[in-house]
């Protein structure tokens, strides 16, 4: 305190102490990397092809997409869990309307049905983010309630759709299967398999996608006016609307973006799965709050980025694979690991974040900085 | 309009159910001045500046700005600050997990984008041109509180503002902080901006304002200017009567007292906030710690009711040791203890009146001896009886009284628990002169009836009234203690600034 008070000569030049998102993010790469490192020596294998890297972007892509709209709602203090529910809906719709079981699709090409497939995902997520986002905003109801029943909502109207899980198959669409599971060759970054012979890294469209919608949505949020409009809703509501910002609005609009992600990650997601069935993406609004809290996006609000939310996917991923690498095959031992790792995750947060608040030194060994 | 006149309200009136809060009001507002608000505690200060604001809608009168033709309707605050009216609150208003820059023009800039480098440049350039000592780049959480305000103060400004109101932007303040504060506002005023100064401290009226309209239950009383409205004249202005007994209360009783037994005496006691300090409080005492703000004195308090984590010392109560390390040991022992911030440690704003008053009572019962309702009521009623707390009953939630009603709540939470030693830390903060006179006069007349107690007040004069010794800490050390003659301003200032006068008496 003091040293603002009296530091009236302090110059803009002088650089600013780390903000607590930014250090939250930097901690999430560090483990990242400790955590990939750590797979490479200790179990070596898949973990040395960049392959390995391209299989978790490609199976979790749809994941990266939910946990930026995750992160966007909570910065602005809000949560929404429908969007798993949102993303298996989606697929199942899509899946059901590239079989022609929706309605007949005869005579249009495959093209134009990918096409209008796509514009059907954004549709159901645009429904889904405007009417939580106006209940929540304008009716001024708790976001979790909401989106619980947006959840419940997704999730039974999967099966109101079809009761049977539906795949799309070779045999009946090979056309479509062409187009979405059409991978992207990276040459340099292949690897030799067992004869000798170079493979090229695949990567999938959906990742693409993931990726593209994260550089968008990281610029939105750093210079875009509603994406400082969600840091300042979230960081206090009451003063943002006395800085003369629309909180309704700003909050409706979070949510909406929230909606119209799960609706391209559902796309997403089914582009990688071809499937449609009422178990798909379980859970996935968990993975995808956990993402985001791991890399650095408060619950409380105010305080998040995507970049952030993209380690944090990535550390989740990780730990999955290192679980199955370890010998743990049974799937329980991912999620136990998964949950301990998340709480020994925020337990170092917090800790971080408490001996900062409180100006408390780090012990000499552990100091990289002289205050 | 006239020239040299930015702002004028006539016949303003506003109703709510059962309040008649405005009646027939006028203010004029000219450019380059400050003029100060006053009134009590529901002498509808803050309806006129609300009204003003557009935060609510007046009932019937005229409101002209500079500049533009005719009466305006204010619609709201953003429409206010697009007319030139500015408003700075006694809360800070501003984003803390933003930077300084952002906060001071996120909502204004109407552009899609954003652009930091010109933002920060801006911003830097009227940080320096007002000499406020924050960095663009700054977290806003990261300043102190009279930074904040500072900062709130340079977007005010900023949106081209001819009107500028200022709502107890001092309550929180430190002598020092509230001098740069001035400073800024005179700085203000020499550029033209009008200044509406809203606050309960009558000596940084004086310091500051060039003129005086002062509000009494809802009406007019009128307009001074401040040379020839010396401040006795003031006060009772604002009270509607002569107020005789404001300046001597008698606290000859407690002076006494302060030879007697102890009540109270701590060796050594330090918490994870304050260091070691040694204390003793008589029966029928009252005693105070003085001090700047962050002196220390609040944390000696709050170690000597455990509200944070005991880390030594020993503790005697009526001559017996006693552990003390939660509130909850210290509440057993017959401590009291009103927290500084009541809107954090304090109140439970949910709660209703009578729940807030029984709260520590129940908790002093433990949870399974449950107390009927008859009885929660029959305290309840006492209590607002007793302390006078003006509230519709005693069933509406404690966040819709006033500030110094909510004050009274607590105080009454506390009395009910019939203490043996009570803790007053700023009880009387942002509190009107009349019901501070009143909390003062109960203090001393606890005290009579042999309630040890202790009180914190950032002014001064307010602490010599009430206290019989003064325990001065500076830089979080006890560094004097003063008593009968000694207690006089000069001396309380002299000690506060460095004479080590241990224990001059």
């Amino acid at each position: 305190m003091t040293a603002v008070t009296s530091g009236k000569a302090a110059g803009t030049m002088r650089r600013e102490k780390i903000s607590n998102a930014n250090l939250l993010m930097f901690i999430s790469i560090c483990i990242f990397v400790i955590m990939y490192l750590a797979g490479i020596i200790i179990w070596g294998g898949g973990f040395r092809k960049p392959q390995q890297v391209f299989d978790i972007l490609n199976n979790y892509a749809y994941l990266i997409i939910i946990g930026c709209a995750l992160t966007i709602v909570m910065i602005t203090g809000g949560i929404d869990i429908s969007v798993a529910g949102i993303v298996a809906l989606v697929s199942m719709v899509c899946v059901m309307f590239l079989k022609g079981k929706l309605w007949p699709v005869e005579g249009m090409s495959d093209g134009l049905r990918i096409l209008l497939a796509a514009c059907i995902a954004i549709g159901i997520g645009l429904l889904f983010g405007a009417v939580q986002g106006a209940l929540v905003a304008y009716l001024d109801i708790q976001p979790f309630i909401i989106t619980l029943a947006g959840m419940f909502f997704a999730r039974g109207m999967i099966t109101i759709v079809s009761v049977e899980p539906m795949q799309l198959t070779v045999q009946d669409e090979p056309g479509i299967l062409d187009i979405i599971q059409h991978r992207i060759e990276i040459g340099f970054l292949g690897s030799l398999n067992k004869k000798g012979v170079m493979i090229p890294a695949r990567m999938e469209i959906g990742v693409v996608i993931a990726l593209v919608l994260l550089v968008a949505i990281a610029f939105m949020l750093r210079r875009s006016r509603i994406g400082r409009n969600f840091y300042a809703v979230g960081g206090n509501r009451q003063s943002a609307l006395m800085l003369g910002i629309d909180v309704k609005k700003t909050r409706f609009i979070a949510h909406l973006i929230s909606g119209l992600l799960a609706g391209i990650a559902g796309f997403v997601f089914m582009m990688h799965n071809v499937s449609g069935n009422a178990t798909n993406a379980t859970a996935g609004e968990m993975d995808a709050i956990a993402s985001s809290i791991i890399g650095g996006t408060l619950l409380s609000g105010g305080v998040g980025n995507v970049i952030g939310t993209f380690f944090g996917v990535m550390i989740l991923a990780t730990i999955k694979l290192i679980v199955t690498a370890s010998g743990l095959t049974k799937p329980w031992w991912q999620t136990i690991t998964s949950g301990a790792m998340l709480a020994l995750f925020i337990l170092l947060q917090s800790v971080v974040l408490s001996r900062r608040g409180k100006k408390m030194t780090l012990p000499s060994w552990l100091k990289f900085k002289k205050e | 309009m006239d020239d040299g006149i930015v702002l004028t309200m006539r016949g303003i009136y506003k109703t709510f159910p059962g309040v008649k809060a405005l009646q027939n009001v006028d203010f004029t507002l000219r450019k380059g001045e400050i003029h100060a608000l006053m009134g009590e505690n529901g002498a509808g200060k803050s309806t006129l500046i609300k009204v003003l604001t557009g935060v609510y809608e007046k009932d019937a009168g005229e409101i002209c700005v500079d500049g533009i033709d005719g009466a305006v309707t204010i619609r709201s605050p953003q429409d206010a600050q697009e007319k030139g009216i500015s408003t700075v609150y006694q809360e800070i208003t501003l984003c803390p997990n933003l930077t300084v820059a952002e906060n001071m023009y996120i909502g204004r800039d109407k552009s899609a984008t954003v652009h930091w480098k010109k933002r920060e440049q801006d911003a830097d350039k009227l940080l320096k041109s007002l000499g406020i000592p924050a960095r663009p780049k700054q977290q806003l959480g990261s300043c102190s509180l009279a930074v904040q305000q500072m900062v709130a103060i340079a977007r005010a400004v900023d949106a081209d503002c001819k009107v500028l109101i200022l709502d107890e932007p001092t309550s929180s303040l430190d002598d020092h902080e509230v001098e740069m504060l001035f400073s800024l506002m005179r700085d203000l005023k020499s550029r033209g901006v009008g200044i509406i100064f809203v606050t309960h401290f009558l000596e940084q009226v004086y310091a500051v304002s060039d003129r005086i309209t002062v509000l009494r239950n809802g009406e007019l009383v009128g307009e001074f200017e401040v040379q020839n409205l010396p401040q006795v004249e003031l006060v009772s202005k604002m009270m509607g009567k002569d107020l005789e007994g404001l300046s001597d209360l008698d606290k000859e009783g407690s002076a006494n007292a302060s030879e007697g037994e102890a009540f109270y005496e701590a060796k050594g006691l330090s918490s994870s906030e304050a260091r070691p300090f040694d204390f003793r409080i008589a029966k029928g005492e009252v005693n105070g710690f003085t001090g700047l703000l962050g002196s220390g004195r609040s944390e000696s308090v709050r170690a000597i009711f455990a509200a944070d984590r005991i880390t030594g010392g020993k503790i005697l109560v009526e001559g017996k040791e006693k552990s003390i390390t939660k509130p909850i040991h210290a509440m057993k022992a017959g401590i009291g203890y009103l927290p500084e911030d009541r809107k954090r440690d304090g109140i439970i704003a949910d709660l209703s009146v009578r729940e807030n008053i029984i709260l520590a009572l129940q908790v002093m019962k433990g949870f399974f001896h449950p107390m009927s309702r008859k009885e929660m009521e029959k305290f309840a009623d006492e209590y607002i009886k007793t302390l006078e707390i003006k509230a519709a009953s005693q069933d509406v939630p404690i966040k819709s009284l006033s500030g110094g009603n909510q004050q009274k709540v607590i105080l009454a939470r506390w009395l009910l628990t019939h203490p043996d030693y009570l803790i007053l830390d700023e009880p009387t903060r942002g509190i009107d002169v009349g019901t501070k006179t009143e909390i003062q006069r109960l203090v001393l007349k606890l005290a009579e009836e042999g309630m040890s107690v202790t009180f914190i007040s950032s002014e001064i004069e307010e602490m010599l009234r009430t206290c019989s010794r003064l325990i001065v800490m500076r830089d979080r050390k006890i560094v004097g203690e003063l008593k009968g003659h000694e207690l006089t301003q000069t001396n309380v200032m002299y000690t506060i600034a460095g004479g080590e006068k241990e224990n001059a008496g």
